[in-house]
């Protein structure tokens, strides 16, 4: 079979990764794809669902790409099969198949109680269950869960954030009973008390009762006490969808689900399913990476493979209401003889056990609760040697796991079925950073949690990026900064003789002048920092490629005075400066030759204008829409608040430039989402997102915080900016920050929400600080002789403008004539002017 | 072209109104020259940036690589040894180069015609 018509019944996770996988095997496509989905939208990231309460939108959980020769059909689920005609049917027709495909998943299990039809009763499984549930909970304060497992808690979580008070009602004596053993089901008890959800465990629930207006009102358990509630979700379970095989006659597993063979096909050979409905050797397999795995499978045989189902990896991690937990291999010891070895730490509220075998030797499996940092190492060490003593590999942070250790068979990612072989050689083919190993691996692109073993992995292969700054200093920009910082160390020539080398050059310099601006160093021309200067920053001004420089004032979210706007056009035309607009709603002057930067700044400042450090790696802008002041869309006053922003963060040194804009309501027209920092108005305040950027890597924000007073908001983001300039590598900006940040967003929420290092006064202060010394670095050079002196033309001609700078005009303005005649030497050894590509650095070493 | 070589020190300017570790532009005898005070030395180059055609390499960050002295051009980055006039990082790229001398507190340059 290679070849004909396909269909696929589902547009789920696994189905879609089958129709990827199918289409990356058989490119020419000799199979044409008809894929049936019952839902209105095409695949999305069913494993993140929750994320949709935290304001992440449904556009960002899709997982739908579209492929030539693959027709989805939306909102039109499989009625039927006839495996005589082999033909499925739906509402709308028939579609004739020579290979069919069932990705139909499985459906939320509901205990048969009374009462579940009422209105209020939700099961947790689609987006469109979690739109329900969020429109029912408006105005509600009491919501419960039916189960403690890994859905349970999730909706559990998903309550709470829609201000529910909340219950959770298990059947099992702990939570999550699959997953944890009775003493990690203790620890996570501990932490989910603490948010002030209540667990009732051992009991079931007996009936679902109405109150007097029809709705849910009470939930009756088994040791006959009732518990009031409004809203209720049901997460007891799934069970396969495994109903249009049962009535085309296809054998079934014991436990339900399409039986299939480790081929995963059906008793039919034209029949095959994949995911959650399929019964694969008789076991249905709830996780997404055994899903995964039978996609793979039968992509592979329709194009002629041998693939088989290699065995489910049921190992899980994730984040439960801001708790680690994961468990892997055999994590109850049911192993014949096999030993535990446990850790527990009340203090720090971390629980793990490692499963091994009866001679201690090999890892079977492991439970994992408060601290799951070791996980990715353990998890793929799971049927091998222990890759370090078992109290070191318990330790907080996982200090003994390393990678470095694991056979090259052990499996790295689990979603992508990656072992560490692969990973290999990927980095011997030339994969020299993480981003490298997941666009060629795949490995780390799904649940991310193994990409600190892929750094392990690149640092065990020798090619991990050296963190030294240059030849003149082996430390990072990071440790860099906390030497200044720490040490109190105020100029260059005594870092680089206490610890560095060498005279310095362009790549530690700026960043040595950046650190010292960062933390309070005075004006950036003062003294020695003049000459640590880029000439950018030497003379607060952007070159041009022609040697001449553009001038930007300071126009804080983009608000002018029309007295303003004259005196910009004024000046732009008595010094005949070609003007534009900016991306950052303020406007270039450009043309401009050193020894005018003073006069036309001196202009500038007299009618109010600031710099605006166009010139600098510091904030640039916080552009803004018009808000609700005059929008009739808009629900806050964006233009207020990006003016307070600008304010505040002006001149604010960083590694990188930093941008930030805030729109007054969610359309956005401020286009904060591709900024550093954006906020975006809601109802009640302000959503902040971080880590979005234009330019050569576009980015979108991520979603940080919701709903935030504009005094919360105004602290998170003065942590984000400290932290970020503490922090990051040179020339790195936030979503490049954000990303390489072991941990991601949930370690930058720790850090700057939860104060989890204990940083945040210190944080504070530092930007308070900032905030408190700021001065206008133009006018500061306007009142001093000694700064007005290097902005010369000829140190021997002052009266000399530059001869080499000449325009012509376009468009009624002023540009740079092309072809200049020079008045200097040509260059004696006959090197001619070449194209040069602008705007991208050479890239060296 | 106005350009005439000479074989004469030109006086440029007091040596204290070079900061060290940073470049001026000096104009002598027609000719843009990008003049720098280390530690220790007086260099002087062409002020031409010959990848990109604009004078400009007064204002690039001076420094060292393997104990060499340095300009970087500030356009895009290329380094040059501040001695030779030549580009480390493109070969076949060079500057010319000129003499730079302190007499009584007083920079003087020299042009230089070179092969």
């Amino acid at each position: 079979m290679s070849g004909g018509e396909l269909v696929v019944i589902g547009n789920g996770m696994v189905g879609q990764r089958f129709v990827d996988a199918l289409h990356a095997r058989d490119p020419q496509g000799d199979w044409r794809v008809t894929v049936l989905a019952e839902e209105g939208r095409p695949a999305y990231d069913r494993v993140r669902l929750s994320a949709y309460f935290d304001g992440v939108s449904e556009s960002e959980l899709n997982l739908h790409t579209p492929h030539d020769g693959v027709r989805l059909r939306l909102g039109e689920p499989a009625t039927a099969v006839d495996r005589d005609r082999q033909v499925v049917t739906t509402a709308v027709g028939e579609y004739r198949y020579d290979a069919l495909v069932l990705a139909t998943g499985s459906y939320a299990f509901v205990p048969p109680v009374a009462g579940t039809e009422l209105p209020g009763v939700f099961v947790y499984r689609t987006l469109d269950d979690l739109a329900a549930i969020r429109a029912y909970a408006r105005g509600r304060r009491v919501g419960a869960v039916i189960g403690g497992g890994l859905l349970g808690l999730e909706a559990a979580n998903a309550l709470r954030l829609l201000g529910l008070s909340t219950d959770v009602v298990e059947f099992a004596p702990r939570l999550m009973p699959v997953q944890v053993d009775q003493a990690g089901g203790a620890m996570l008890r501990r932490y989910v008390d603490e948010l002030g959800v209540r667990t009732h465990l051992g009991v079931a629930t007996t009936a679902i009762r109405p109150g007097p207006d029809g709705g849910v009102a009470a939930l009756e358990l088994s040791d006959g006490t009732a518990l009031d509630t409004e809203l209720v979700v049901v997460a007891a379970g799934i069970r396969p969808r495994d109903q249009l095989a049962r009535d085309a006659g296809l054998p079934l597993g014991p436990r339900g689900g399409v039986l299939v063979d480790s081929t995963c096909r059906t008793a039919d050979e034209r029949i095959w399913a994949v995911g959650e409905c399929a019964a694969v050797d008789g076991t249905c397999h709830g996780l997404v990476a055994p899903g995964y795995a039978t996609a793979e499978v039968v992509a592979d045989r329709l194009v002629g493979g041998a693939a088989t189902f290699p065995g489910a990896d049921t190992a899980t991690k994730l984040k439960l209401l801001g708790v680690d937990v994961a468990s892997f291999g055999d994590a109850h010891g049911t192993t014949e003889g096999c030993l535990d070895v446990t850790f527990t730490d009340p203090a720090t509220r971390v629980y793990a056990k490692l499963v091994l075998s009866d001679d201690a030797h090999t890892l079977l499996g492991g439970v994992l609760v408060g601290d799951a940092s070791a996980y990715p190492t353990l998890r793929a060490s799971v049927g091998g040697p222990l890759p370090a003593a078992p109290l070191a590999l318990l330790a907080p942070d996982g200090g003994g796991a390393d990678a470095g250790a694991l056979p090259a068979a052990a499996q790295v990612c689990s979603c992508n079925a990656v072992t560490r072989g692969d990973v290999d050689a990927a980095i011997a083919d030339g994969c020299a950073d993480v981003p490298a190993l997941k666009a060629c691996t795949r490995a780390g692109t799904s649940c991310g949690s193994c990409v600190p073993m892929l750094k392990q992995l690149l640092d065990a292969a020798g090619v991990a990026q050296s963190g030294a700054l240059c030849e003149h200093f082996d430390v990072s920009r990071r440790e860099l900064f906390e030497i200044v910082r720490v040490r109190g160390i105020r100029t260059f020539s005594r870092l680089v003789a206490e610890h560095g080398r060498g005279r310095g050059c362009d790549i530690c310099k700026p960043v040595v002048a950046s650190i010292l601006a960062s933390l309070g160093g005075g004006h950036v021309l003062d003294g020695e920092q003049a000459s640590l200067q880029d000439t950018n920053d030497h003379f607060l001004a952007n070159l041009q490629r022609d040697g001449s420089y553009s001038v930007v004032p300071r126009i804080p979210g983009g608000e002018i005075t029309p007295e303003k706007l004259i005196v910009i056009g004024e000046v732009a035309r008595d010094f005949q400066l070609y003007t534009k607009i900016t991306g950052g709603q303020r406007i270039d002057l450009f043309g401009a030759r050193v020894e005018q930067l003073p006069q036309i700044w001196r202009r500038l400042v007299d009618a109010g204008f600031e710099s605006g450090h166009a010139y600098g790696k510091a904030l640039r802008t916080v552009k803004s829409c018009v808000g609700e002041t005059w929008c009739r869309y808009g629900v806050q006053d964006s233009v207020g608040l990006a003016v307070a922003l600008e304010l505040r963060y002006r001149g604010l040194r960083a590694p990188h430039k930093l941008k930030s804009a805030v729109s007054g309501c969610a359309r956005e027209c401020a286009e904060a989402r591709s900024k550093d920092f954006g906020i975006i108005a809601t109802e009640t305040g302000w959503n902040l997102y971080v880590g979005g950027n234009g330019g050569f890597r576009p980015r979108h924000a991520d979603l940080f915080a919701t709903d935030l007073s504009t005094d919360a908001l105004i602290r998170l983001i003065d942590r984000f900016l400290i932290y970020y300039i503490r922090t990051a590598d040179r020339l790195q900006r936030t979503a490049g920050w954000i990303e390489a940040m072991d941990g991601g967003l949930d370690h930058l929420r720790s850090v700057i929400v939860d104060d989890s290092l204990g940083l945040c006064e210190d944080l504070d202060a530092a930007m308070a600080r900032h905030v408190s010394s700021y001065s206008d670095e133009w006018r500061d050079v306007l009142d001093d002789p000694d700064r007005l002196r290097r902005y010369t033309s000829f140190v021997n001609a002052p009266d000399v403008p530059d001869p080499s700078i000449t325009f012509t005009r376009e468009r009624g303005q002023p540009v740079p004539a092309r072809d200049q005649s020079p008045t200097g030497t040509e260059p004696t050894n006959g090197h001619r002017r070449q194209p040069v590509t602008l705007g991208l650095p050479e890239v060296r070493r | 072209m106005t350009q005439t070589l000479t074989l004469t020190w030109t006086t440029v300017c007091l040596l204290d109104r070079l900061e060290p570790d940073r470049g001026v532009a000096a104009l002598v005898d027609g000719v843009q020259i990008a003049l720098f005070r280390t530690a220790d030395e007086l260099f002087a180059i062409d002020n031409r940036d010959p990848v990109s055609g604009a004078y400009v390499l007064s204002r690039g960050i001076v420094g060292s690589r393997g104990g060499v002295p340095t300009v970087a051009s500030p356009l895009h980055k290329q380094v040059y040894d501040l001695r030779s006039g030549h580009c480390l990082d493109l070969p076949g790229v060079a500057v010319a180069r000129h003499d730079a001398r302190c007499r009584n507190g007083l920079v003087e340059v020299r042009l230089r015609q070179e092969g």
